[in-house]
């Protein structure tokens, strides 16, 4: 029972976190719009939350392959950059950064209020269950 | 939670701002400083960014590397009635530029409030996190 709970909400929660950490991507890129030489991030979220379903949590980063008992497995749970691309430029700046501010404040804003979706989903989602249990 | 280092990201961005602010508000103020306790006119400041890692989740804020002084040559003005004229009359002033100068505030103005914004933001994340399944 307890499982199917946690199978119920688990959508929601990982989408949740991979939000959580698209923003703090993007607040990364808002403050650095005007430092040398930064070039700006972001995450395929689509990938990463599929990634994060199946894998169980490790954000869809891919374990290192160990093939004798002396190796090293690796933290997944460590390499949630590794899972970040490149922003392709639009228009490029001669002291080589790549940040488009309006573009990075529009980005913020939209995965903030997909975040707040999904917090509205989780919240829906308990109280269908309240009512469920209450009668 | 991520949403909890963006302050952090932010927080760092502001203070590098606001010192980049400072700098302006210094070389403007000096722009006719044509002495100085060395002896020597004043000589624009300029601040160097630099990004640097937050916390252990890839996120990136912002440090200010280096203050270095402006090489670009100071503004020969020809005033032979000045007591620090050279030879042939000409007085060496600061480098300032002001047009640069207040291009350069209106940048890091708009910069922070950036990050101001960008912080209520994560305020109400975090608020109405706080009072998930109430």
């Amino acid at each position: 029972m307890l499982n199917r709970l946690d199978d119920m909400l688990n959508f929601h929660q990982q989408a949740l976190r991979i939000r959580d950490q698209r923003q703090q991507v993007l607040a990364s890129n808002i403050a650095n719009a005007d430092t040398p030489h930064y070039k700006a991030r972001d995450m395929d979220f689509k990938a990463t939350l599929q990634g994060a379903l199946k894998g169980g949590g490790t954000s869809g980063a891919t374990p290192l392959a160990t093939t004798a008992p002396g190796h090293l497995a690796g933290n997944p749970g460590q390499t949630a950059a590794a899972g970040l691309l490149y922003r392709t430029p639009a228009q490029g700046s001669v002291d080589g950064n790549t940040v488009d501010v309006d573009a990075e404040r529009a980005a913020f804003a939209e995965n903030a209020i997909q975040y707040e979706f999904n917090l509205t989903r989780i919240n829906q989602q308990i109280k269908g269950l309240l009512s469920a249990i209450q009668g | 939670m991520s949403l909890f280092n963006i302050f952090n990201v932010a927080g760092s961005a502001m203070n590098a701002q606001s010192q980049r602010l400072n700098t302006v508000a210094s070389n403007l103020a000096n722009a006719d400083s044509a002495t100085s306790a060395s002896g020597e006119p004043y000589k624009a400041r300029q601040v160097v960014f630099s990004a640097t890692p937050v916390g252990e989740n890839g996120a990136t804020g912002v440090n200010v590397a280096a203050v270095i002084e402006d090489p670009s040559p100071m503004k020969m003005v020809y005033d032979p009635k000045n007591p620090l004229a050279d030879g042939k009359g000409y007085v060496a002033m600061p480098n300032v530029n002001v047009v640069e100068e207040m291009v350069n505030m209106i940048s890091a103005s708009r910069s922070y409030q950036s990050n101001v914004e960008m912080m209520n933001t994560t305020k109400t994340l975090l608020l109405k996190t706080l009072s998930l399944g109430q």
